[in-house]
């Protein structure tokens, strides 16, 4: 643009040239490992292993897949975990801007005091053990509702809904109240509609980090078929575990070791697949979930 | 603004209701009960808190108790600091706080400016649609799970993967990447910066984006060079940015990545894997050694809270930007 008319001296033309030839190795550096995973996930493992690679199509396959299809757990793990994120995202998105909105009020009495018995949660926390037992006396261990609730609410995204309503014009509100509206009438009919933008960046992320969440369910689920998809695919590749339903009657040690190596491209693939279906609708609320984050 | 707004709430009296909010003039039942819909709004969530937050905070009490599940967080025997002297006096306790310690101060090293590099590399992409696909290519691995990650760490370090396959074209033998300590900071530091710097670039990426392009052309009238612009304006305009996010992750040194350390750890390679957060795991929950593990978590929190107020006021004190 502005720049071609101004001449810029040699080292920085040479400069510009290194920043993209840099530009580019980032770029193959982000793009090789998951393309790796993505092709591997359709070939032999024993070439995978052997070669490294082959395009030759006789050492293609989707053996892995077929496997993962054919044993329940992925698939239970998948359906659970669409639940839990679908819960904790209507829980945690509902509840935030509830509280955001009525903290965004001017002038509510006590708002000041609720604030800072929000943002002391930022500073202190029990921590893992006594959170742990307190999830444990209230019974809801091995309940989905021990992944939904404890997270559910955080200061920070309150903070966010609390700065998004400031920013809405407050003439909107004098209006409503004029017309008589009541407080709930005024949320609902005025506010609600024009929140959709922090509707969807809060939605977003709660159910991205829900989705890939395991810990909570580690220490909270025993059930083995209440476990969301993260902590199947912790058993399959971590834990080197093949699921019962993936292997056949009896088989030879080194097959067994030969699916449990296919299977984890397969299942990383799967795993991803809502996401990168996502991906290209929610890119451009990036960064406005980053600049709503910023306000402050 | 509100001027012509309080004017109108004169004549019209069904704003009343707005000035009552800011004047309280009738009892206090009263102007809950007009309000009381926006305090209902807030329940859920200060209920949400007082459970899961309020009531842990007063059960880490614990850590000053011999806590048995039967007698109960308020029943069970107070012992005072001995879970801490235990820690503390633990052969292990010197090896999983200087973990803890090199593990992040690793991390924040390497992995603090790379996102600003980066942000000034992608500022100087002229053409705003390969910026644009560059942008959404080193966003992506961001979302990947940290299972995922850790997943495809074993795959590819695996003495049989793809790394070591091309290593033995200059090694004789494989390398055992996750059996041996003396990796795994460095795996741990690399996959984070594989995995996070391209996001974290992008609060950089659009304070860059707000500077006036007029003041680089100025500055190249006046002969400046592209270093000496990106040293004067881009990362003058990046300080205060920096500021903020190098103090919390200061104040974060403590509780870094626990979830992904946890996942890398193999038997082999715990001399260096193990944490504080680990620790607390395995002790507190898989151990059942409750209070012990609440001691440890609450002393680790207690750092956390002296680091990020510490490194607020020296930033303060060298360069008037804080965090609050």
């Amino acid at each position: 643009m502005n720049n071609k008319l101004i001449n810029n001296s040699k080292t920085d033309k040479l400069l510009l040239l290194i920043n993209k030839i840099l530009l580019s190795i980032t770029v193959l550096i982000v793009t090789i490992p998951l393309l790796y995973v993505l092709l591997g996930s359709f070939l032999q493992p024993d070439i995978l292993l052997t070669k490294g690679f082959s395009f030759d199509p006789k050492h293609w396959t989707v053996e892995g897949y077929v496997r993962i299809f054919n044993d329940g757990s992925i698939m239970r793990g998948f359906l659970n975990s669409i639940l839990y994120a679908t819960g904790f995202t209507l829980v945690s998105v509902g509840f935030t801007i509830l509280a955001g909105y009525s903290l965004s009020v001017d002038n509510l009495a006590g708002k000041r005091i609720i604030m800072i018995y929000f943002l002391i949660t930022m500073f202190f926390n029990g921590g893992m053990v006594p959170t742990y037992l307190l999830v444990k006396d209230i019974g809801l261990l091995n309940s989905p509702w021990a992944i939904i609730l404890p997270g559910a609410v955080t200061v920070w995204n309150i903070i966010l809904a609390r700065t998004y309503f400031k920013g809405l014009p407050n003439e909107l509100k004098e209006a409503g109240r004029i017309d008589g509206a009541s407080d709930a009438r005024i949320f609902l009919s005025i506010i609600l509609p024009l929140s959709k933008p922090i509707i969807f960046v809060l939605a977003l992320y709660s159910f991205i980090g829900q989705w890939n969440a395991y810990f909570e369910a580690m220490i909270y689920l025993e059930d083995r078929s209440l476990y969301p998809l993260q902590l199947i695919l912790r058993d399959i590749l971590i834990q080197n575990e093949v699921e019962p339903g993936m292997i056949g009657d009896q088989m030879a040690r080194a097959e067994l070791q030969r699916v449990a190596e296919m299977i984890k491209y397969s299942a990383i693939v799967i795993a991803s697949l809502p996401l990168i279906i996502m991906y290209p609708f929610f890119q451009k609320y990036f960064e406005k979930g980053v600049m709503v984050g910023s306000l402050k | 603004m509100a001027q012509p707004l309080d004017t109108s709430a004169n004549t019209n009296n069904l704003t009343s209701q707005t000035s009552e909010r800011g004047k309280k003039k009738k009892g206090p039942m009263e102007y809950i009960k007009k309000n009381y819909i926006l305090y209902l709004f807030l329940l859920p969530a200060v209920l949400l808190v007082f459970i899961f937050k309020y009531i842990p905070m007063y059960g880490v009490t614990i850590a000053f108790k011999d806590f048995s599940p039967l007698k109960g967080v308020a029943g069970s025997e107070w012992v005072g600091f001995e879970h801490f002297i235990k820690f503390l006096e633990s052969p292990n306790f010197q090896q999983i706080f200087i973990n803890t310690i090199k593990l992040s101060a690793f991390d924040l090293l390497f992995g603090f400016p790379i996102p600003v590099i980066l942000a000034i590399m992608l500022n100087q992409v002229r053409r705003a649609k390969i910026k644009k696909n560059i942008q959404l290519i080193i966003y992506a691995p961001h979302f990947i799970s940290v299972v995922v990650i850790a997943g495809m760490i074993f795959i590819f370090l695996s003495p049989a993967g793809p790394l070591n396959a091309l290593l033995t074209l200059v090694l004789d033998r494989p390398i055992s990447f996750m059996s041996e300590p003396e990796y795994f900071r460095t795996i741990f530091i690399a996959s984070g910066i594989w995995q996070g710097a391209g996001f974290a670039s992008i609060i950089y990426v659009a304070a860059l984006s707000n500077v006036d392009p007029q003041l680089h052309d100025a500055a190249t009238i006046d002969g400046a060079s592209l270093l000496q612009r990106i040293r004067h304006i881009d990362l003058q305009t990046l300080k205060p940015t920096m500021t903020v996010l190098f103090i919390l992750a200061v104040g974060g040194i403590m509780t870094i990545g626990f979830e992904k350390a946890y996942l890398l750890q193999t038997s082999m390679n715990l001399p260096a894997s193990e944490i504080i957060d680990t620790y607390v795991y395995k002790r507190g929950l898989q151990a059942a050694d409750w209070s012990f593990g609440a001691a440890i978590g609450l002393f680790n929190s207690i750092i956390s809270l002296v680091l990020l107020v510490t490194v607020n006021t020296v930033v303060k004190k060298i360069n008037g930007e804080t965090l609050y």
